[in-house]
């Protein structure tokens, strides 16, 4: 049975309250805490900056946080400009990235919490091992069978714009962990993601495994678990569109039937 | 506790091959449904605090009599089908698979009684030389 409270302990208590520095541009962040190695249930760390010192987006408050005043501060970032994925949390309500999220997008407190509904390794870090297997799961390469040519695989300009909308995707886990489907059935359904990169490689002319990818996804719960409830693309942070993607592969599905 | 690699428990037991028609078959029974049921609504509006003779005139002529037939059976499949995916939904293991039968055989419940009562009302209305 799906589980609508948190369990004992996984609910989250009152934290500690960080002084506030001197200045007039204070900003108040509460941000999850969890140490697997401290046996306690999580709990909402309060924080303060002046955003007069300050960068705009909310990785700069978190990398803020980290360097001056909280060094136990826990999260994933790399790149700092949307391409690498790793900073995806739960920020404002919405999962977004951290490192192209503004500060000015956010109306009062800023709240930050792991992305939803997955197991937490620490802090703002969510395990994403079963996420990274079932997108590995749905072959992500270019499968063929036709003997290699001298040269490169040839795709024509339009074929190649097939792929657009869809190749952006930096596996950030924001659509799969906003999605409900996804909370309620994660370990069966692939999750707008894994589908979103499937329909990727479906589409991409190049490809001769559609048959054998289309088989993989025939199953009431890897594919059709996906009910059109559109918080994937409402999330995502790239601009995407992983519904439709989902929409795509539905409507070959039932071309091969119908 | 299992030592299972992530990758196998991606991957489960598989797909199933199975999806596509209750996909297709939902799809096809919403839209005939959504047809059927204002029609249908509207037939029984007119009938609305008749007497039980023109109600029963109304639903043995031979339109309202299929098209009621129909929306009985389409509709409880429709119906059936539907309640299974939100019980896969939020009802996991043995009390999923017990409640996905507990729906279908009450779907067939209210088809077969809607059925006899419409198979009645159609008797009668033959007997009265509808």
């Amino acid at each position: 049975m799906v589980q609508f409270t948190l369990p004992k302990n996984s609910k989250i208590r009152v934290g500690k309250t960080w002084p506030k520095p001197d200045g007039k541009n204070i900003r108040k962040f509460q941000i999850y805490r969890w140490d697997p190695d401290t046996g306690e249930n999580p709990r909402l760390d309060t924080y303060f900056l002046d955003m007069d010192k300050c960068g705009p987006m909310v990785l700069d408050a978190l990398l803020k946080i980290k360097n001056e005043i909280d060094p136990t501060l826990t999260f994933r970032r790399s790149c700092r400009e949307g391409i690498c994925g790793s900073c995806a949390m739960n920020i404002d309500g919405i999962n977004t990235l951290a490192c192209i999220y503004g500060l000015d997008e956010i109306k009062g407190d800023v709240k930050i919490y792991p992305l939803p509904h997955m197991p937490v390794v620490k802090d703002l870090i969510p395990d994403l091992t079963m996420f990274y297997a079932q997108h590995a799961s749905i072959m992500p390469w270019l499968e063929t069978k036709t003997n290699r040519p001298e040269k490169e695989w040839r795709q024509s300009i339009e074929d190649r714009k097939k792929l657009d909308g869809l190749y952006e995707c930096v596996m950030c886990a924001s659509c799969s962990t906003s999605c409900p489907s996804y909370w309620w059935n994660g370990d069966k359904y692939l999750g707008p993601a894994a589908l979103l990169h499937a329909y990727r490689w479906i589409i991409d002319s190049r490809d001769e495994a559609t048959p054998e990818r289309l088989d993989q996804l025939e199953d009431p719960f890897k594919l059709y678990r996906c009910h059109t409830i559109m918080n994937c693309t409402k999330t995502c942070p790239k601009g995407l569109n992983p519904a439709k993607a989902i929409a795509e592969i539905k409507r070959m599905m039932v071309n091969r039937v119908v | 506790m299992r030592y299972l690699t992530d990758r196998k428990r991606a991957v489960g037991k598989g797909a199933s091959g199975t999806g596509t028609e209750h996909h297709w078959w939902m799809s096809a029974s919403a839209v005939a449904l959504a047809f059927m049921i204002p029609t249908w609504l509207y037939i029984v509006g007119t009938t609305l605090g008749a007497d039980q003779r023109t109600v029963i005139s109304t639903f043995s002529q031979p339109f309202v009599a299929i098209l009621t037939a129909l929306i009985a059976v389409i509709g409880m499949r429709h119906f059936a089908k539907g309640t299974e995916i939100w019980i896969e939904d939020y009802v996991h293991g043995t009390a999923g698979k017990a409640l996905k039968i507990a729906m279908h055989s009450l779907a067939y419940v209210i088809m077969a009684t809607t059925l006899y009562a419409l198979g009645k009302m159609v008797f009668i209305g033959l007997l009265m030389g509808n």
